[in-house]
């Protein structure tokens, strides 16, 4: 079977080890993360992951059952076929002497990511795309010698007016 | 009025229903044992060592279907109920482990005799829980009690801090949980069941795979209804013995590595299979590509992450098995399936698979065969894990519903003893067989202390061949005979008994076996049978490793003497 990523929404709980609980579960299964991010979401009390993962469909379908069956986890979607906009922040700091900087600002520019530091020699440049317009960029930049990298991994929400992992109303009513 | 810590897990657990409690004490568990003499309805079992107490808990919970409990101090005794926690997340046992730990103010520390046991079991507890203040303690005990029973029932750990167990707080026992992302599907699909109902009316050659999940859901009459209108035969996993009786006509024994070989090679041969609350262990299926390999599969079980795991399923049925079963058994034709049942008589016959020859020594299989003919059957056996367990498995007929206690998923040596010692406790008036191997018994041999001081009246058979037996068998087969580690040195059962008042029998020869049985009956109490068998026998029919259950090695010729 095909070998792909990827992208599950998680609706869980906001107690603590949540998250351990998740990464734990794949390593213990032997699945591959590529990326996981958690933060807050609408609701009060429920915080929303997103999962990027490495597989064929019966694997991520399997990963899928398995992270739902946690208890801190409400809810689990596979949004790889949904129309979805996925997002990913990176900072990057690049090497920027006076005879480069004007170069790297064009590119910047094109990319319509941001300068968010200056000193004498290098930039912060903060960038957000899907992960192949950040890739991209990334290779753009090499060339001028990168110093530091850090990307927040992918978020991700369905177009449209539906819920990405929707809750039913019977569930909510017991979250406090 | 505000109750300490204590005090509330006291009468949370008695709001649970608890009666029965496995465990040992130490430092930071003090406050609750000094609670204990409040409550004179819960009652405490000291064992000797937490392992025992985790599996005396499992013990319990397996022959009565309500939640074992087990108790252990931080460090070491939280660390030695990990065993007894695993096992029972394998064989989906309910169970609620209560470990004390350090003081708040200590954890994270390294204090003495701190481990992150919610941590550690964290990948074999359905759920767990660290306590972090007392007002919260009543919920979790209530939380904890519904995770462990319901749905895909398991193992649930408590870990309470010892400044929790002292603190004050009000106690109001909640009547309901909160647990929003747990919601076990009661209820199969209609339409999934329609459509199974129709593969199963137009199948020529059905069969019945019953796992543990129809004798948790108590789904006997359901699934006796389900194999007689429709004529289908019955094979059940090691965990389904007893869902289904074995001397009911359709029985046709339980499949897998030691499993009948008529009923390794039905599956080859079925083509619809109504696998019922089992989960396709590999040492069910063999070599997954040559598992039933002509038959659609319907799988019915509580726990949808099961369906498709190891095996593609045509028909899927996520729910609780016993209405699931009832709404089937009302779109079910009668059928009589004549061809296919004496096609299944004709396996049986060409492999006959659990005879047993006549020999002067004592062979293991004979000393099964006549603790079942003893009690007529009615007994609850509990096994350790080897070739004991695979010999009491296939030579006791049981017929009698949830009367095989042993450890299936984890295959835990040492099993047997605590665990016999939690069914006894939870059912006095039942007749409770220990059948151990040298072995394994020696690996929980230290609750004989228990069995006698409590006067727990277990009956405990030895089959004592000298050997690691199953894995001597291994190496026998499948490593030239090298016998590396395998030979044991046995103490002396009767005397290790004698010490602690238990009385015991050593048999030598085949003319004692059946006296020796009627002996250990008749006596009260807990009692001690040492058979000393033939030490190089095998279990047979056996499916080698990685092999396809066709390809079932049947005992050599030269030994089917048959009596």
């Amino acid at each position: 079977m095909l070998t792909t990523k990827h992208t599950l929404v998680a609706m869980v709980t906001d107690k603590p080890g949540v998250l351990n609980r998740a990464a734990s579960l794949f390593r213990r299964r032997g699945f591959n993360i590529d990326s996981i991010t958690v933060g807050h979401s609408e609701l009060p009390h429920i915080s929303r992951m997103t999962i990027v993962v490495i597989g064929n469909s019966a694997m991520v379908e399997q990963v899928r059952k398995q992270l739902e069956k946690l208890v801190d986890v409400i809810k689990v979607a596979d949004v790889t076929e949904a129309k979805t906009i996925i997002r990913e922040l990176a900072l990057i700091k690049v090497n920027a002497p006076s005879t480069t900087r004007s170069e790297i600002m064009q590119i910047v520019d094109i990319f319509r990511a941001k300068i968010v530091d200056v000193s004498s020699d290098s930039l912060i440049i903060e960038a957000t795309g899907d992960e192949d317009k950040l890739s991209s960029f990334y290779n753009m930049l090499r060339g001028f010698g990168i110093k530091e990298l850090a990307r927040t991994g992918c978020v991700a929400m369905i177009r449209g007016g539906a819920k990405s992992a929707a809750i039913d109303k019977e569930s909510l009513k017991d979250i406090q | 009025m505000k109750k300490t810590g204590s005090q509330i897990l006291c009468e949370s657990l008695i709001n649970e229903g608890v009666n029965t409690m496995f465990g040992i004490l130490g430092g930071v568990v003090i406050p609750f044992y000094d609670t204990l003499p409040q409550y004179p309805q819960l009652k405490h079992i000291l064992v000797a060592h937490e392992q025992g107490g985790a599996h005396a808990a499992e013990g319990y919970a397996r022959a009565t279907g309500k939640v074992g409990v087990c108790i252990a101090t931080s460090g070491p005794g939280a660390t030695n109920l990990v065993t007894g926690i695993a096992d029972a997340y394998m064989d989906s046992v309910p169970m609620v482990a209560i470990t004390g730990q350090v003081a708040r103010s200590l954890i994270g520390k390294d204090a003495f005799q701190e481990i992150d046991i919610t941590g550690i079991t964290l990948p074999i507890t359905k759920h767990n829980y660290l306590v972090t203040d007392t007002a919260s303690l009543a919920g979790i005990v209530k939380e904890a009690f519904f995770l462990a029973r319901t749905g895909r029932p398991g193992p649930v750990l408590i870990d309470i801090p010892k400044d929790v167990l002292t603190g004050l707080a009000e106690f109001n026992y909640p009547d309901r949980v909160s647990l929003p992302g747990y919601k076990p599907k009661v209820q199969g699909h209609p339409a999934q069941i329609k459509k199974a109902a129709k593969l199963i009316n137009e199948s020529k050659k059905p069969l019945i795979i019953a796992g543990r999940g129809a004798i948790i859901s108590e789904s006997y009459n359901e699934l006796k209804q389900l194999a007689e209108t429709a004529q289908i035969p019955v094979i059940t996993t090691l965990l389904g013995i007893s869902s289904f009786p074995e001397s009911h006509i359709l029985s046709y024994g339980w499949l897998g590595m030691h499993g009948m070989a008529y009923a390794n090679l039905a599956v080859e041969e079925c083509d619809v299979m109504i696998a019922i609350g089992m989960r396709f262990d590999d040492r069910v299926t063999g070599k997954i590509s040559g598992f039933a390999p002509n038959a659609k599969i319907i799988h019915i079980d509580v726990d949808p992450a099961e369906i498709g795991k190891n095996v593609r399923v045509d028909i899927p049925i996520v729910g609780d098995i016993k209405p699931i079963l009832q709404n089937l058994n009302k779109a079910i034709e009668k059928q009589d399936h004549i061809d296919w049942i004496s096609r299944m008589d004709q396996l049986r016959k060409e492999h006959p698979s659990i005879n047993i020859r006549d020999t002067d020594f004592i062979i293991p299989q004979y000393v099964i065969r006549q603790i079942y003919e003893s009690t007529k059957g009615n007994a609850i056996i509990v096994t350790g894990v080897g070739q004991h367990q695979m010999w009491a498995a296939q030579h006791f007929w049981f017929d009698k519903p949830n009367s095989l206690i042993t450890s299936g998923g984890l295959g835990t040596m040492g099993y047997g003893l605590p665990a016999a010692m939690g069914a006894k406790v939870a059912c006095p008036d039942e007749n409770v067989w220990c059948i151990d191997g040298d072995g394994s018994f020696q690996m929980n041999i230290q609750e004989l202390g228990t069995i006698a001081r409590e006067n727990i009246g277990v009956k405990i058979a030895i089959l004592n061949n000298g050997f690691l037996g199953m894995v001597r068998q291994w190496q026998e087969l499948f490593y030239q005979r090298r016998y590396v580690a395998t030979p044991l040195s046995c103490p002396d059962f009767v005397k290790v008994a004698d010490a602690y008042n238990i009385p015991g029998i050593t048999v030598k020869n085949k003319i004692d076996v059946i006296p020796s049985i009627k002996t250990a009956m008749e006596t009260e109490g807990p009692f001690l049978l040492n058979f000393i068998v033939e030490p190089e026998e095998n279990v047979y029919p056996m499916v080698p490793a990685g092999a396809s259950l066709s390809e079932v090695l049947e005992e050599p010729i030269r030994k089917v003497r048959c009596k």
